[in-house]
């Protein structure tokens, strides 16, 4: 059973968890509930969903310059690896070029940095997402790797009614809005 | 858009926009699929266990399979003797293979992230198949060079690792080393790449099975994927950036395979336009492959709703205006042959045409380039028998382009007196037979496990172009709870 169930911890916290069937639907519904000033945990997605991250206000990611970094890491370690081997450690003439010839290097730097930033953002995602093998998955509902959408919102909220959230969701065709309550620190 | 004043109004007010889009534009996806039927139907091949066709299609490619395997057995016990090279012709048909399967590779990188760069959404369908075609063709490649080592115990010397002879290092101004780096990178790479794109679809698989050892792999695997949304955006970031990079890695890895030979002061191999051509001809022959592939898995795994006519149509005019590239570099390195005031380029080319190995030559310009012409005609292009045959005609003229680079320009050198012939041995064609056996061996064991096609992505694009809404169920009729 999905630790999500449980409710094992002393400390405990209130969900509301509103489902829906079609992406319109759920972008729609975020929206709203931003502008009326509820308290979002997360959004459950069987796939991406293009404009998502705006309507519930995520910032970008700053992945991206684990993957700058990485690939400068690689680039210059490997050119400063290659001008050491080719020209220190085990300078070999080859066809009387210079030992410290910076074309000849290009094309292993280049592997090396595209090799370093490509397994840089892959484990950086994982440890900011905190993914790893064999993790038991959070899930609000079996179905949300499969065909629903999800939005989970806090109930601890003071304002978090669920009449009126169900007031407010129903226009945009919610399929069911239940409560749920959860251990501390999850659907984080 | 005209749409997008309508759209932002209600949901019910998209239907005669998509009414109006459906006519202009096919859906990528037939049979109106719901989320819920993708993954159905995708996750059916590897619920419903192995067909009567499978087992017969992996018996086959497991005969090959161990028919190379002795093969190599052999010939590494017995030396590189047992192949049919000799003094003059030092590499044949062990290159040819190696240049052909890095080759194959390249269409599935391109169509999983140099498609996903330009926004072609059609790639969902078939992007999880070409990337692990890619990844197979990539591992056969990768044997035969360490086949040819002679001593393949030894290959690790080609890492560049403190050691007892020195350190005797590695020479990193040869294109041979820059290829270890090259090919090793791309492999790893792509698997990253495959893998990060398949974790959300191991998440859907370890939710729909039944407890047992299906869901167990697919849930150490998925690593406790949730779908969460702030994943969602994270994972989009990377997936970008790896197809960011992966895009002139591509280019960069069939670049430096060209170098091997460019490099090289032989004539017919030192030329500049060896780079781009390279690379076209690449992923000429993968987009062959890939073809060749998808027509029978929507075949044998029932997928034609997710494989559509429009998805091999828009391949084979890849595939197409990538072999027109070909065929100007064949005109081009020709023209620059004859004109170079080189005697000896001028030779090369000659004999390539009119030579002992002319029949290769002409096998390659009549698949490469003269069949392919057909293309051009639409009906031809929508007909899937046909286009099965062009994509065979093709992966065989590719393969041929390699031999007749690489044999037709060792076979006759500066000096009349070492030229020579070269027939292949019963062990190079069983090795060859042995690395279609293990690419299709590998091929057929990931649709039996593995989800061979995206769904995660493709549930993305079922609204493409968008279409008129099924009435939903309201909370006031659906059932008690989450609506099961």
């Amino acid at each position: 059973m999905s630790p999500l169930f449980a409710q094992q911890s002393d400390e405990q916290q209130h969900r509301l968890l509103a489902t829906f069937e079609h992406e319109d639907d759920l972008l729609d519904a975020v929206k709203e509930v931003r502008q009326q000033g509820y308290k979002i945990i997360d959004v459950f997605t069987p796939y991406a969903i293009h404009g998502l991250d705006g309507a519930m206000g995520l910032k970008p990611s700053r992945l991206t310059w684990v993957c700058f970094i990485g690939g400068m890491i690689g680039a210059l370690g490997m050119l400063w690896f290659e001008y050491w081997i080719g020209a220190v450690a085990w300078a070999i003439d080859v066809g009387g070029k210079p030992w410290n010839s910076l074309p000849s290097t290009v094309p292993v730097a280049f592997e090396a940095a595209v090799l370093f930033a490509g397994f840089g953002s892959v484990f950086a995602l994982f440890a900011v997402t905190r993914l790893y093998p064999g993790k038991q998955a959070d899930l609000p509902s079996q179905r949300v790797t499969d065909d629903r959408f999800v939005i989970v919102l806090d109930q601890e909220d003071t304002q978090c009614d669920t009449q009126q959230v169900e007031v407010m969701l129903r226009p945009f065709r919610l399929v069911a809005l239940e409560e749920r309550v959860v251990s501390a620190g999850e659907y984080q | 858009m005209a749409d997008s004043t309508q759209q932002a109004q209600a949901p019910t007010a998209v239907a005669p926009t998509a009414a109006e889009l459906a006519t202009l534009r096919p859906t990528l996806i037939s049979g109106n699929k719901t989320p819920a039927q993708v993954t159905r139907d995708i996750c059916a091949p590897i619920e419903r266990g192995p067909t009567g066709l499978w087992w017969a299609a992996f018996s086959v490619a497991l005969t090959a399979l161990a028919i190379g395997t002795v093969a190599v057995t052999y010939q590494i016990a017995y030396g590189i003797g047992t192949w049919g090279l000799n003094r003059t012709v030092g590499w044949a048909f062990d290159i040819t293979n190696f240049v052909f399967w890095v080759g194959i590779g390249h269409a599935g990188t391109l169509i999983s992230a140099v498609l996903f760069l330009f926004r072609q959404k059609w790639r969902t369908s078939v992007n999880r198949s070409a990337e692990a075609m890619t990844l197979f063709a990539v591992i056969c490649a990768g044997l035969f060079p360490v086949i040819h080592m002679g001593r393949p115990w030894l290959a690790f010397w080609m890492a560049p690792y403190p050691n007892t002879r020195g350190s005797l290092w590695v020479n990193f101004k040869s294109p041979l080393l820059w290829d270890v780096f090259a090919i090793s990178t791309y492999l790893l790479i792509s698997a990253v790449f495959w893998y990060v794109g398949l974790i959300p679809d191991l998440a859907t698989v370890r939710d729909r099975s039944k407890p047992g050892w299906r869901k167990k792999i697919a849930g150490f695997f998925s690593l406790g994927w949730n779908g969460s949304a702030r994943t969602w955006s994270r994972y989009e970031t990377v997936y970008m950036l790896l197809a960011g990079i992966a895009t002139p890695l591509v280019f960069s890895v069939h670049t430096i395979v060209s170098m091997d030979f460019a490099t090289a002061v032989i004539p017919g191999w030192h030329t500049t336009i060896f780079p781009p051509y390279f690379v076209a001809g690449a992923i000429f022959s993968g987009l062959a492959m890939v073809l060749t592939l998808m027509i029978i898995a929507r075949k044998v795994m029932q997928l034609e709703d997710y494989i559509t006519v429009l998805h091999i149509e828009t391949m084979c005019k890849l595939m197409l205006s990538m072999g027109c590239i070909v065929g100007l570099a064949y005109g081009t390195e020709f023209f620059m042959a004859t004109f170079s005031g080189n005697p000896y380029e001028q030779f090369v080319f000659f004999n390539r045409a009119a030579g002992p190995f002319r029949w290769a030559y002409w096998t390659m310009v009549c698949c490469n380039v003269m069949i392919p012409q057909l293309l051009w005609i639409r009906p031809f292009r929508r007909n899937i028998a046909f286009v099965f045959f062009i994509s065979i005609v093709v992966n065989i003229g590719m393969w041929f382009e390699r031999f007749v680079i690489i044999v037709t320009s060792l076979h006759r050198d500066f000096l009349p007196s070492s030229w020579a012939d070269y027939t292949p041995t019963t062990i190079e064609l069983a090795t060859l037979l042995g690395s279609f056996g293990l690419f299709f061996t590998c091929f057929l064991i990931f649709c039996r496990f593995i989800p061979a096609i995206a769904m995660a992505e493709i549930k993305g694009v079922l609204n493409d172009p968008p279409r008129e809404r099924k009435p939903a169920k309201s909370i006031e009729d659906a059932p008690q709870g989450d609506a099961a």
